[in-house]
């Protein structure tokens, strides 16, 4: 009985240490060396150095020269984290998707109420979705070329290079990452 | 599954989930802002919290954030690591029992159940809300969007990535989400509830979802027998009344303990007073909170506010009875199965390696859970589906 009891302390003690400290410790290891980038963050600098934001976390958008994520229902606070839970009855959410809609269609010149793609007016689930689809970006292209003087067909021609598609062909979905299409706008004008 | 998790944490981080002992990062935005961005050793728990099916994040958007699952590549390897152990061990079963027949029975059984939630979950999701079209959203799929009920999903992962994950994350016990549960569509939704309230047998936990399904074995063989008149047999043994008053206990003692919980949470002002929504969503969120209690599951329809006193107390015991009532009985059936002679095969035996079993079993899961549930299923999600269609809000 007792040989046991000391037996199974001294594996649970053992496994504390291996699996507690020395996994994760091993894994941040390889990872630093391997991939700093990404084991940081993947973080989006300045040419001077300063961290601008990171290209996995959404930030906040709302002028109009710039493309905008989607709603988030943390108000792209990347402390923390999370969707807004409303279910489909949910008159709070029916709700704030028409105030949405409204926004968006006078905002942008072109976009009719019916045609507002719906990734744009409905929430993440992160609250910090990094991304918005390809017809969520092209809605906007009219907006943004208008704000900053620019050919629509430029702003489109960017928005087209920066479609990461599915990957390796069949996962997931195509998209647009918000941070790297404003910068580079930002880069073209 | 040391080594397994020090690959995939590796792969996790070549794909961009976070490895570093610092905590937060302040990034000056484009526009202006301060933001402050969590950062951890968050690849080493990603791997071993979805292959141990145990599916507690590191933050509190858990596999929807970027930062535990960046690419659609990581939410597939997710899906995999989820389902990896508790579908290898039908194979174990197979070999254990000296016959492979037997497992390829009991994962035939448990795909055809898996594949049929996938479904169900897509076309509901993939349909959409009508209340949002109505709003004036357009969420028919196209080449540039992915359409469908977007509320609560992330672009990178779409409709598919997103209910395949949720139909894994519900089958098994694991409860990482990488979508909302409580923005699905109700009958989405209703279905995730229903993988955990059938006692998450279509895989399942590791361990735990095998012994389920052999639960429901015993139940599909004795209902099989006695339609035609043989001596009902599992494995070589005789099931005798014990077993099945053994079996029948521990179908019972979950569909109680899940449906006396949720009756207790919409009595009480305590239970009531934790909802986010009114309607047949807000009984849909008690009863989702105490079948994932009770299915040691841990996926939340996170518009209730389980953290008050009431549902701390209520879940936490919920998961106990979930889990020792279940296990106590699954024990005593196989010792007193153990100890009865082996039976050798004969004409009279009804063959549990066979289609004809795959459909038997398939049938009797989903008889004994539409029986136990559909009265209280039927109030929530599917008169939300309804209301839904009705343009009903709350």
């Amino acid at each position: 009985m007792r040989r046991y009891v000391f037996a199974s302390i001294r594996m649970a003690l053992v496994t504390l240490f291996v699996l507690g400290i020395v996994y994760p410790l091993v894994v941040t290891g390889i990872a630093q060396l391997a991939f700093p980038a990404q084991a940081n963050g993947s973080l989006v600098r300045s040419s001077d150095g300063a961290v601008i934001g990171s290209s996995l976390i959404g930030q906040s958008f709302t002028d109009v020269k710039y493309f905008h994520g989607r709603p988030s229902a943390g108000d792209y606070d990347a402390a923390a984290s999370g969707a807004s839970n409303l279910g489909p009855t949910s008159k709070a959410l029916v709700d704030s998707v028409v105030s949405r809609v409204a926004s968006a269609v006078a905002e942008n010149p072109g976009l009719k109420t019916g045609a507002v793609p719906v990734d744009m007016v409905t929430s993440s689930a992160s609250g910090l979705d990094p991304d918005i689809t390809v017809a969520n970006a092209y809605a906007q292209v009219a907006r943004v070329a208008k704000a900053r003087s620019l050919d629509e067909s430029v702003v489109r021609a960017l928005v087209a290079a920066h479609i990461t598609d599915r990957q390796f062909g069949v996962l997931g979905e195509p998209r647009v990452n918000v941070l790297a299409l404003n910068l580079a706008l930002d880069a073209a004008k | 599954m040391l080594p397994i998790c020090v690959v995939l944490s590796l792969v996790y981080v070549s794909q961009g989930v976070v490895q570093t002992l610092a905590g937060t990062v302040t990034a000056g935005t484009i526009q202006g802002a301060a933001q402050t961005i969590h950062v951890g050793p968050v690849a080493s728990q990603e791997a071993v919290k979805l292959l141990g099916t145990n599916g507690g994040g590191f933050f509190n958007a858990n596999s929807s954030h970027p930062f535990e699952n960046p690419t659609p590549l990581t939410d597939f390897l997710q899906v995999l690591s989820i389902l990896a152990i508790p579908a290898g061990l039908t194979f174990m079963f197979g070999k254990m029992t000296g016959n492979m027949r037997q497992g390829v029975a009991v994962f035939a059984a448990m795909l055809i159940l898996f594949t049929a939630s996938v479904a169900v979950m897509y076309s509901f999701e993939r349909a959409g809300n009508p209340n949002l079209t109505t709003a004036g959203a357009n969420q028919v799929a196209s080449a540039t969007q992915t359409g469908g009920n977007t509320e609560g999903k992330e672009v990178r992962f779409g409709i598919e990535a997103s209910t395949l994950f949720g139909s894994a994350t519900t089958a098994a016990s694991a409860g990482a989400v990488n979508a909302s549960m409580s923005s699905l569509t109700p009958l989405s939704g209703g279905m995730a509830m229903l993988n955990i309230a059938l006692g998450e047998v279509v895989f399942g936990g590791a361990g735990s979802g095998l012994y389920g399904m052999l639960v429901f074995a015993v139940l599909a063989v004795f209902i099989a027998c006695l339609m035609v008149g043989r001596t009902p047999e599992y494995l070589g043994k005789k099931i005798g009344p014990k077993e099945m008053k053994l079996a029948m206990f521990a179908v019972l003692a979950v569909a109680a303990s899940i449906l006396v919980g949720s009756a207790i949470g919409v009595v009480t002002p305590a239970g009531l007073a934790a909802r986010l929504s009114a309607g047949p969503h807000g009984l849909t969120e008690i009863l989702y909170a105490f079948t994932s209690g009770v299915g040691n599951n841990g996926s939340a329809f996170a518009g209730l506010n389980a953290a008050t006193r009431f549902y701390a107390v209520a879940i936490g015991v919920c998961m106990m009875l979930g889990r020792y009532l279940f296990i106590i009985p699954v024990l005593a059936i196989a010792g007193s199965m153990a100890a009865k002679k082996r039976v050798p095969p004969s004409a009279g035996t009804f063959p549990t390696d066979s289609p004809l079993f795959v459909g038997l079993l398939v049938g009797v899961v989903l008889i004994v859970g539409a029986l136990t549930f559909f009265p209280a299923f039927a109030l929530g999600p599917v008169l939300e589906h309804f209301l839904m269609h009705a343009g009903q809000l709350f």
